[in-house]
């Protein structure tokens, strides 16, 4: 047993975090939330390419970086602690790029794999449907075969950066009369293709995030199907596995707690500093306790797949906490901030660049996307333990 | 970074859980609650003769020289199976007392009797002020010719009743700072003047008040320096409060498997009560608790293995599997219905040990606060 990493792995933390100390200053983020931006930021991935960080974890032959595994956890824990922004290509280097490599034609490899890695290409998920959230294999967005192409039909929903990908990786039922688990293909789309519409949802941040998406009769060509026709749902399951840490929720966790701590010091109620309040020390030892625990679980699942191990159940467990973590945190964070937690505006009034009502709604979100929370303990209940199904 | 156990300790934990099952059923744990010694000297010896009270003693000292995350492995295995008796007051306190403060001749006296199982030790710490604070220790050891004289008295003292020596923390000195003019003392157990008086605890370990009146002991039982004694005690305090940790995590995975295993079994609505949502949801928070608590514990461990500054992480594990722990004996006790709340039934066994072990050492909220001064809050 060892919780110390290698003198390279800390030499190599230390030139990640000295990279993002001098680019996400107070001043980068501030900027862009004034945009009304939280995560997608094509410049910053432009400096990620440039140094090599975008798909690090790739093998070299497909342009990545050929790091390790570790390499991986500790470049994410460094970008989760300083809030850098990775929505603009996350999708490509994390879910679908992985994806290609796994089961891509050495056509679709060449041709996908150096735009992600460049940096150049954004991605958004065509998979949930109105009728089809945690019930995903429900999904109906019908494929029909035409000649050399296929047509697609039908509406995705809550896709993130539909507005503006450039290309899509879609879910759709190519066989309704199977299983609903062996009739889904994969594919993989342009978005400038004629007959896709975006229609935006604004979220409860006010932010324009994700989609609905009409697809009415799209041309695809055969070769864009990832994957064999009606396997897309084990293909997709390759795509879910991608960088499954959940690394990022204890270290935007840890970063927010030093600044509640440091906020408790500094800001006094009747005269005292709030860190001399009982129940504020002990909200933020707890939160100092779970984060250190949620840490332990992610670097689980980093150690495991370091080892070749899948992490069936303990990737589920890392994100399932992390989500929580995060959601109870931020909402620490309000409490704790009393009357001021409610602003929104970065002014004088406002504590931490007036973020936290931000945080926590948006953490609101992180229970649900990428997996509901109930659904983690589903799996983790089955897959993990053995329970049968109802 | 290796998240993994060694192949030897692999290997001690399988052999360790075989010994354990097939010498320590759950029927001899429940004899022994109501046992007034709480041990059999023929599983002691046994236990002896595996080498485990010298797990972590020097070779020199006729133990197996192995580190504490090895013995973490051990207790692991040992809170699993319930296990009773003076194990954890004689290794983990006792022995780990006398390897940080013993001199050599002290050393030469009691490890090897440690080692060889001819030695039952406790620690007398905890005093009626219920605290492990030092301004706590009120027990006063007087200096009188060429020896000292020992009056106070000490409460929740494990197995003072059967134990060969007890090491006792006194006040030997009165200050500003109650950390000093604290010093510690080798008491033979059949000492004139100690009182013992078990107690009644509700996990039925052999917890003891223990009254020292006029009671002398030679100067060459000092272990360690005069007033300098309330280091050590933190020291071994750490070690004690992972120690009981790993104890807890091992009955917090035994929990679950009960709960899991019934759950397969138990048929109501015509199919296993595990098929409905609630009871799987529960067993998954449980193992996420049961995870979470093992490695935040094996984080702390290897840090004191290591001989790392560790503070935090100790008080981190200590508070997290303080409520872990207790949080999963609750939802197994909920799982198993109506059985569980039998006597006769082994949930009951490990909730009680969680209960018994959230005040051990400091409870979650002694720790929360040790990690709050260590934010710098």
């Amino acid at each position: 047993m060892d919780f110390s990493f290698t003198a390279e792995e800390e030499r190599f933390r230390a030139e990640v975090s000295a990279f993002l100390k001098k680019e996400i200053t107070d001043e980068f983020l501030r900027d862009f939330e004034a945009r009304g931006e939280f995560d997608f930021c094509p410049e910053f991935t432009k400096k990620l390419a440039q140094k090599g960080w975008l798909a690090m974890a790739w093998p070299k032959e497909y342009g990545g970086g050929g790091a390790t595994i570790m390499q991986q956890l500790i470049f994410s824990e460094e970008a989760g602690y300083f809030g850098a922004p990775t929505g603009a290509h996350r999708q490509g280097t994390n879910l679908v790029g992985p994806a290609i490599i796994a089961r891509g034609t050495e056509e679709q490899k060449k041709r996908f794999l150096p735009p992600i890695t460049r940096g150049e290409v954004v991605w958004c998920q065509g998979f949930s449907e109105p009728n089809a959230g945690s019930d995903l294999a429900s999904l109906q967005c019908r494929a029909v075969e035409d000649g050399d192409d296929y047509l697609i039909t039908g509406q995705k929903v809550w896709t993130t950066n539909a507005h503006r990908a450039h290309w899509c990786h879609l879910l759709t039922r190519t066989d309704p009369e199977a299983p609903k688990h062996r009739g889904i293909s994969y594919f993989l789309i342009d978005m400038k293709s004629p007959g896709i519409e975006v229609r935006p949802l604004i979220n409860m941040l006010a932010s324009h995030d994700f989609n609905e998406v009409f697809f009415d009769g799209v041309r695809v060509p055969r070769e864009n199907m990832l994957g064999e026709k009606n396997q897309g749902w084990y293909v997709s399951q390759v795509t879910l596995m991608g960088e499954r840490s959940g690394i990022a929720f204890p270290a935007m966790c840890r970063r927010l707690l030093e600044r509640l701590i440091q906020f408790a010091k500094e800001t006094k109620r009747n005269g005292e500093p709030l860190a001399h309040d009982p129940i504020v020390r002990r909200k933020l030892a707890d939160a100092a306790v779970q984060v250190e625990v949620n840490r332990m679980l992610a670097y689980r699942v980093a150690w495991m797949q370091h080892k070749g191990l899948l992490p069936m159940v303990e990737a589920p467990a890392s994100k399932l906490m992390g989500s929580e973590l995060m959601k109870w945190l931020t909402a620490l964070a309000m409490e704790i901030m009393g009357l001021y937690g409610q602003l929104q505006q970065v002014s004088k009034f406002a504590p931490l660049r007036g973020q936290i009502a931000r945080m926590h709604m948006y953490s609101l979100g992180m229970t649900i996307a990428m997996g509901t929370s109930e659904i983690m303990k589903n799996i983790i209940a089955l897959r993990g333990l053995g329970l049968p199904r109802g | 970074m290796d998240l993994g156990f060694t192949e030897e300790q692999e290997m001690l934990r399988t052999s360790a859980r075989d010994f354990l099952e097939k010498e320590c059923p759950k029927t001899l744990v429940k004899e022994l609650a109501e046992d007034e010694k709480g041990y059999t000297p023929e599983l002691w010896q046994k236990m002896a003769e595996l080498g485990w009270m010298g797990l972590v003693i020097p070779e020199e000292y006729s133990g197996m020289g192995m580190n504490f995350l090895d013995l973490v492995v051990l207790l692991e295995e040992m809170g699993r199976a319930c296990l009773p008796g003076p194990f954890f007051s004689t290794v983990v306190l006792g022995g780990y007392t006398i390897l940080e403060a013993a001199n050599n001749a002290q050393k030469k006296e009691l490890l090897p009797k440690i080692a060889n199982g001819e030695a039952i030790l406790t620690l007398a710490l905890t005093e009626p002020t219920a605290t492990y604070e030092a301004s706590g220790i009120k027990l006063k050891a007087v200096a009188k010719g060429d020896g000292f004289v020992l009056n106070g008295s000490k409460l929740f003292v494990d197995n003072a009743h059967i134990a060969d020596y007890i090491i006792c923390v006194t006040r030997t000195k009165e200050g500003a700072n109650p950390e000093d003019g604290i010093t510690l003392f080798l008491v033979d157990g059949k000492s004139p003047g100690i009182s013992t008086t078990l107690l009644k605890t509700i996990a039925g370990d052999k917890q003891c008040e223990v009254v020292f009146e006029n009671v002398r002991v030679p100067k060459k039982n000092m272990l360690g320096e005069l007033d300098k004694g309330w280091p050590v005690v933190q020291k071994v305090l750490e070690k004690a409060t992972v120690a009981l940790c790993a104890q807890m995590v091992g009955g917090a995975q035994a929990a679950l498997d009960m709960s899991i295993a019934y759950a397969k079994e138990r048929i109501q609505f015509g199919r296993p009560i595990g098929s409905f949502q609630a009871i799987q949801h529960y067993c998954a928070n449980m193992a996420t608790d049961v995870d979470g608590s093992k490695y935040i514990t094996y984080e702390a461990a290897w840090k004191v293995s290591e001989g790392l500054p560790a503070t935090m992480e100790v008080s981190m594990a200590k508070a997290w599997v303080s409520e872990a722990y207790r949080r999963v004996t609750l939802l197994g006790h909920q799982i198993h219905g109506g059985i569980g709340f039998c006597m006769d039934h082994d949930m009951p066994l490990y909730f009680k040990r969680a209960k018994a072990a959230e005040p051990t050492f400091g409870d979650a909220d002694w720790h929360r606060e040790v990690v709050a001064q260590q934010l710098g809050l």
